[in-house]
């Protein structure tokens, strides 16, 4: 039964659709519409919690295709408002494939709208900056009206609406080192969990722990995860972090990045369209390699701002489409972080070097007293 | 890294000859190299022998050789013009096995001799060697399947043994997979094994565990000389593993594997580019993937820029020639601007928002005799490339990009063509490849037959046949809706489906321009979405377009003065690459002289459908709806017609007449029609043979009772000779017009009508035939391009047939008579550009054949024999430029003489030894090459060097003559037992020459009948076969005596050996007849082109 639909903007653009997946609360479905171009990981995209309050277009046009499996997830659920897409697959092929995508939306609660001219709708957030937007069943004229009330993510905490209500345990990988290895959860995916576990035990703790809380977890290394949203709005995170600074190696992806970056006094900027794909060459400044690497990102530390802190901060990557800062390191502090995501998940596997990164800063495991040890 | 300054000269190896497995996507590749490299700075010398390519303009490269590719040739090149580098991975597996073999000779990559840039010898060995390949993967911990290395039967059955059946035979250092084949039994295996074994230049085969069935990928990855890696595409084959990727439908981007599985895919490739030690530039890596439990094996890897990376290239908008030739150089990936953001790096990796679907086309029709099964070896000619936003619209819109009468996957009269046969017989076929397996699987979609049953037999993954349902419930949704009841909405869903306005009219019963009308009338019309490397991430200026149907288009036409060039489709036998390069001509010339140029193609071998070869490229189907389409939104001042061959042509009565260039569309038919043509004929007084038309057999026979025996009978409208038969009798003549009607071979592209009927003619048999392409422009000047004279005899197609300019044994007052004759033919048809006369000379009598008022396949081959740019200057006369006015701006110039140029067709035999090789009216040639040089015999050496029909130094000549041709057989002897050859023959030919002081060393019997020869036991196809006989002279006659010598031939052709098939041939080969490769002199193009 097809069930027609539409998406309008908040510029008033309106595109004609196919409603797929969950239904919508009063048959309206907001959120802020972005873009993600990269061509296969669909499964990890959605399950992603960066992506809370956000609407996610897919620029690949068949989505669905190899459907769904349970280690493919990047979170425990969704935080998307909803997925645009040109064609749902109707039928899966992988022998990895337990479901499809279609059920999974509908399971998971996410609203959906096929049919999509998602170039367009890609070309114009180009142009103008990601856009709050509205899709379901309902009149034009409703859609329009949700659209335009519609915040978009600016000055939402997102962070606490992903984050853990409570800590947990993922035990260290077999063989790994006899660590521990704090992790932030301000939106953390799955796959990053996994590598950190070949680092040491990983102890995932909410967004607004405290730096002393942490320390008392006597880690080797705290890490900072990914998230949604602004960075300046989770300032309670960025106050913590500045207290953590100095006391224990830290290592930083995405939202992680920007808090380090703010902790440290940086600025963050809000980008244009920000970078949402899998294929952005980023150099690495100390290496001189270039990787390609798995973004999804909408604000970015200010290297302009490095200048004239305290401490002596250095861009470490750079973003060769755009300039963008990629990553940065405290020299002397064993603190550094990346834009991109080393996990992949999905995307390239060039950054992973930078898990080995953190391994060696954190350097050998203190034997002593360490619980569970 | 910036570019390296120690280099100063740079080598490029062409590919040569169009064959089977190496076509014009090494032209593509080539030109871009050649560009950029000059662009850079270097001095570009590059040599190619084949002259239909834009490589080989002499204003690509500073010095052009065309010359033949070998080692000898290419070493001679090296000692006069001393490059400081050999770039060998952009000419194909020629380019790189020539590069080997000098490596080896010690003439390249060794101190004190040209470098090898791109790949070394160490690299490019690893990759080619298969079992050092094999190690290499295993050491870096990659999976490939199970496998053996053989050098004789012996050593095959032992590793067959230890493997199981079935296993995978392939021979080393070969392209296209010549020699590939599967054994499932015993028997097969003996047979595969020991054609692979010959098929081996080194006497060498890998056998391994069969993965038939599995799932196929490809990935082309890019390194620069700093260590990093990009991948450009991925590529998923529809069809599965066992099917040579050259033969398999395929689609970028991958679709059905998760990103996990591609993430180690990627990761794979990688890790093997890296290993294998390609240092700069492309490379793709080919992949199998067990579809139940996902492992997946490395297949191998080409350490060049291959077919497969021209498909990337044009999928992705990432030129990948273009950069790999930088890399060469010294540049880093992250140093190289992408030419389509601008913005942005070509260190990246391409994204893409729709879906590319790869198609081939096979010539089956015209080598009777082949299975029309593909397998692991490739038998394709040509293949189309088509975009849409899905699967379904990109492949409904590659299959109609095809040519073959097919609109789509359905709704067309083709798909009624398996509504008789059972589900079970169905199911069976499409067990096997063929090129109608996917018609075939659409037929089993119809009738509801499970997809998993489907899958079950075809392999065909599950993804892509649901999607063809798709649009096979569709075809169903739309019958029930009807014409009538079609709303914006359903309009919109079938166009997006890809169903073409010909579909929709045939499954409706409607006209198609009915179908437009209402379409239209419903505002469901075509957008236009630009290829631009990112998904639309950042703004892009490409001019690189694709129609579908979506909300907005990107198209914002200018208001220059446009002249859209239609191109010529998927290369095929009898339209390949010359028209390419007249519509890429078309584009440069009109470009120089200030219009924005427009091209529309669907071929992405070519170089038409670079994107940056034109103001605009549209890359789609070449049918009526999609070029009105094209028209419509670009609303050009002229439209190109006559540059692409037939494909175009038969549109030009589809285009607004005002707007066709050049030569209007009825002159064109004035041509082709037979009554017209006669008429126009007898008011020049110029003579005919004569003939009629007919659309039936009795009308046929009509024809023959007045003229009598033997006949040449053509249909027309066709290019390439295609069914053109001699016939000798009744008999066969009511089949050569069974052939021609209903479900005939040429009954499926269209049949006999009162519009296109059969021409039949009096043969004219032993007729010198000599071709002319001339240039008339509106003031009536004309310009004679070149007269050329053909080798073979009247009857050979003259796309199979050596060629001569100038003239080599016509009296001059006849070449004159020829002259005079062309000039008031194009005055006739008031010809507005190109013209093309075919004629027959007997004795002084010269008949005229017929006349082609269009770009014809010897233009660029004249272009480089007189070193006049004719399809430039045809452009201009086109567009309304006098002869006098180009002749004033510098573009026409004098044509220059002085040397002999001859052009050799290279044909596809030796992949298909159940053809016969004789020589006939259908042409069957894939390539041609020139050989230029002082004399005839010179040049003719050269060209039959090229084409890889080595004339012999030493060993035995094999002579078998029909009676007609053996007084010219004593001249042939004799010249070649002076060059010191030695002579076989068989009894009536011995006799015959014997009687006449011709000393042959040996009488061969036939094969049958061993006793008839002088010797015990050993036939003409045992000696071919053990080397013994190094050429072969066999001239049949007539419908009889054809099959007569047909297995002398076809050994020939399985081993190798030389072989002619007519006297004129031989006589000319006698000319050439010890010539040393070794001393043969090299010029450049523009040394002959000096005036």
């Amino acid at each position: 039964m097809i069930r027609d639909g539409a998406l309008v903007l908040a510029d008033g653009s309106v595109f004609e659709g196919e409603l797929i997946g969950a239904d919508a609360p009063n048959g309206i479905a907001t959120g802020e519409v972005v873009f993600n171009t990269a061509l296969s990981g669909y499964q990890e995209i959605i399950s992603d919690p960066s992506y809370a309050g956000q609407i996610i277009t897919f620029t690949y046009p068949h989505i669905g295709n190899y459907g769904v499996n349970a280690d493919d997830d990047e979170s425990r659920g969704a935080f998307c408002r909803g997925v645009i897409v040109r064609d749902l697959a109707r039928r899966a092929s992988n022998h990895r494939s337990q479901g499809y995508l279609a059920d999974l939306l509908v399971r998971r609660g996410i609203p959906g709208i096929a049919g999509i001219d998602t170039r367009r709708l890609t070309r114009l957030i180009r142009d103008t900056g990601a856009l709050p937007g509205a899709f379901g069943d309902a009149d034009e004229a409703d859609l329009r009206a949700a659209a335009a009330a519609e915040p978009g993510t600016a000055g939402v905490d997102l962070v606490a609406q992903v984050t853990t209500d409570s800590p947990y345990t993922v035990g260290a990988n077999h063989g790994a080192p006899d660590r521990v290895v704090v992790a932030y959860d301000f939106g953390i995916k799955t796959t990053i969990v996994r590598h950190l576990a070949r680092l040491g035990r990983v102890e995932v703790v909410p967004a607004a722990t405290t730096a002393a809380d942490v320390l008392a977890r006597r880690p080797d290394g705290v890490f900072l995860s990914n998230g949604p949203g602004d960075p300046e709005v989770v300032q309670y995170a960025t106050d913590e972090i500045a207290r953590l600074i100095g006391n224990v190696p830290i290592f930083g992806i995405c939202l992680g990045h920007q808090l380090l970056g703010r902790a440290v006094g940086a600025g963050t900027v809000k980008l244009p369209f920000g970078h949402h794909g899998a294929n952005h060459p980023v150099k690495d400044l100390v290496n001189d390699t270039i990787e390609i690497t798995s973004q999804n990102h909408n604000f970015a530390v200010d290297p302009d701002s490095f200048a004239g802190l305290g401490r002596q901060v250095r861009m470490t990557h750079v973003n060769l489409n755009d300039g963008v800062c990629e990553g940065l390191e405290v020299a002397g502090e064993r603190c550094f972080s990346v834009q991109h995501h080393p996990e992949a998940g999905p995307g390239p596997h060039d950054s992973r070097y930078l898990f080995d990164r953190f391994d060696t800063v954190m350097g050998r495991p203190a034997t002593a007293g360490k619980a569970g040890g | 890294m910036p570019r390296r300054d120690d280099l100063h000269s740079i080598l490029i190896i062409g590919s040569g000859p169009i064959v089977i497995g190496q076509a014009c996507e090494f032209d593509y590749s080539g030109t871009q190299a050649c560009r950029v490299l000059r662009e850079e700075g270097y001095r570009v010398i590059l040599v190619n022998s084949n002259p239909a390519t834009i490589m080989t303009d002499p204003d690509f490269a500073d010095a052009t050789y065309v010359e033949p590719i070998t080692w000898e040739v290419v070493a001679s090149i090296i000692e006069r013009e001393r490059p400081d580098a050999v770039l060998p991975t952009l000419g194909g597996q020629t380019g790189l096995n020539t590069a080997m073999e000098l490596y080896e000779r010690g003439l390249i990559g060794v101190p004190g001799t040209p470098e090898m840039i791109g790949a070394n010898a160490e690299a490019i060995a690893t990759a080619e060697d298969r079992e050092r390949f094999k190690h290499a993967m295993i050491e870096i911990g990659l999976e490939v399947p199970r496998s053996g290395v053989g050098h004789t039967m012996e050593e095959a059955r032992r590793i067959r043994d230890e493997i199981g059946l079935p296993v995978i035979i392939r021979p080393a250092y070969i392209l296209g997979g010549r020699g590939t084949g599967i054994a499932a039994t015993v028997e097969e295996f003996e047979q595969v094994a020991a054609n692979g074994l010959a098929a081996s230049p080194i006497s060498e085969i890998l056998i391994e565990e069969s993965i038939a069935g599995w799932k196929e990928f490809e990935l082309e990855v890019m390194r620069d000389r700093a260590d990093n890696c990009v991948i450009i595409c991925s590529i998923e084959n529809v069809d599965p593993m066992g099917i040579h990727t050259g033969d398999s439908i395929t689609v970028a981007p991958q679709q059905t594997l998760t990103d996990v599985e591609y993430q180690q895919m990627r990761d794979a490739a990688i890790a093997c580019i890296r290993r294998v030690g390609v240092e700069t530039g492309g490379s793709n890596v080919q992949f199998a993937v067990d579809p139940e439990t996902g492992r997946q094996v490395v297949i191998e890897m080409n350490p060049r820029v291959s077919r497969s990376s021209e498909l990337a290239s044009k999928a992705t908008g990432f030129p990948i020639a273009k950069i790999a030739a930088k890399l060469a150089v010294g540049y880093t990936l992250d140093e190289i601007p992408n030419d389509i953001t601008r913005m942005t790096p070509a260190c990246f990796e391409p994204t893409i928002d729709y879906v590319v679907t790869k198609i081939p086309r096979w010539a089956f029709e015209k080598l009777p005799g082949t299975s029309g099964i593909l397998g692991t070896q490739m038998q394709s000619v040509g293949e189309a490339m088509s975009i849409g936003r899905t699967f379904p619209e990109s492949l409904q819109k590659g299959l109609r990009s095809l040519e073959q009468g097919r609109m789509g996957l359905n709704c067309d009269p083709g798909a009624e063509h398996h509504a008789a046969r059972t589900d079970d017989d169905l199911l069976a076929d499409i067990e096997r490849g063929t090129p109608d397996r996917i018609f075939l699987i659409g037929e089993l979609l119809r009738r509801q037959v499970p997809i998993q049953t489907i899958h079950d037999h075809c392999k065909v993954d599950p993804w892509f046949l649901d999607q063809m349902s798709i649009v096979v419930e569709e075809q169903a949704e739309l019958a029930a809706t009807g014409f009538d009841g079609m709303t914006r909405r359903a309009w919109r869903r079938a166009k997006r489906l890809g169903f073409a306005d010909a579909q929709l009219a045939h499954l409706w019963g409607v006209s198609e321009s009915a179908v437009r009308s209402a379409r239209e009338a419903a505002g469901v019309l075509p957008t236009y979405k630009t290829v631009d490397t990112c998904s639309a991430e950042f703004a892009a200026e490409t001019p690189y377009h694709y129609s579908t149907y979506e909300d907005e288009s990107e198209i914002r036409p200018s208001d220059r003065q446009k002249v859209v060039i239609l191109g010529s489709g998927p290369n095929r036998i009898g339209q390949g690459i010359e028209f390419d390069y007249c519509c890429v001509h078309a584009s440069f010339a009109l470009r120089d002289a200030g219009y924005e140029t427009v091209m529309v193609n669907c071929n992405p071998e070519t170089v038409s459908t670079d994107y940056d070869t034109s103001d605009r490229l549209y890359f789609e189907p070449l049918t009526k709806e999609d070029v009105l389409n094209v028209i419509a939104a670009e609303r050009p001042h002229k439209v190109i017609v006559s540059l692409g061959g037939q494909t175009p042509l038969k549109l030009s009565g589809e285009i607004p007449v005002d707007l066709v260039a050049g030569t209007s569309a009825q002159s064109i038919d004035d041509a082709e029609d037979r009554e017209k043509w006669n008429q126009l004929c007898r008011a020049l007084n110029i003579p005919q043979p004569p003939g009629g038309t007919a659309v039936d057999l009795e009308q046929a026979l009509a024809i023959t009772d007045e003229i009598g025996f033997p006949v040449l009978v053509r249909p027309s409208y066709v290019l390439g000779g295609r069914a053109m038969q001699i016939v000798h009798d009744r008999n066969h003549l009511a089949r050569a017009m069974d052939e021609l009607t209903g479900f005939g071979s040429l009954g499926k592209e269209g049949g006999l009508s009162a519009e296109r009927p059969v021409l039949i003619d009096r043969f004219l048999a032993s007729a010198t035939e000599v071709d002319v392409d001339a240039i008339r422009d509106h003031t009536g000047d004309v310009l004679i391009g070149g007269v050329m004279e053909h080798v073979e005899e009247a009857g050979v197609h003259s796309g199979d047939s050596a060629c001569a300019i100038p003239p080599q044994t016509l009296p001059e007052w006849v070449v004159d008579v020829i002259k005079a004759y062309t000039t008031a033919i194009a005055h006739r048809l008031d010809v507005r550009g190109l013209i093309n006369v075919q004629y027959a000379v007997t004795g002084t009598t010269v008949y005229v054949i017929e006349a082609n008022p269009r770009a014809s396949r010897t233009v660029p081959f004249v272009a480089k024999a007189k070193g006049i740019p004719l399809a430039k200057i045809a452009t201009r006369v086109m567009l309304g430029a006098t002869l006098t006015e180009l002749r004033d701006e510098g573009l026409l110039r004098e044509p220059v003489d002085g040397h002999v140029a001859v052009k050799e067709a290279v044909l596809p035999f030796n992949r298909f030894p159940e053809v016969d090789p004789a020589l006939g009216p259908e042409m069957r040639s894939t390539g041609e090459v020139m050989g230029i040089d002082e004399t005839f015999g010179q040049a003719f050496f050269k060209a039959e060097l090229a084409a890889g029909n080595g004339l012999p130094q030493e060993g035995m000549v094999f002579l078998s003559l029909n009676d007609t041709d053996k007084p010219a057989g004593i001249v042939v002897a004799r010249r070649m037992r002076e060059r010191g050859l030695g002579l076989m023959a068989t009894r009536g030919t011995a006799d015959y020459l014997r009687s006449f002081g011709v000393e042959v060393d040996r009488v061969l019997g036939k094969v049958q009948d061993a006793d008839a020869g002088e010797a015990t036991g050993k036939t003409a196809v045992d000696l071919i076969a053990d080397g013994t006989i190094v050429f072969v002279v066999n001239t049949p006659r007539g419908s009889v005596g054809r099959s007569d010598g047909e297995h002398i031939r076809k050994a020939a052709s399985v081993h190798r050996v030389s072989c002619v098939t007519t006297v004129s041939a031989a006589l000319a080969a006698a000319q050439g007849l010890g010539e040393s490769p070794e001393r043969l002199p090299v010029k450049t193009l523009q040394e002959y082109h000096a005036r």
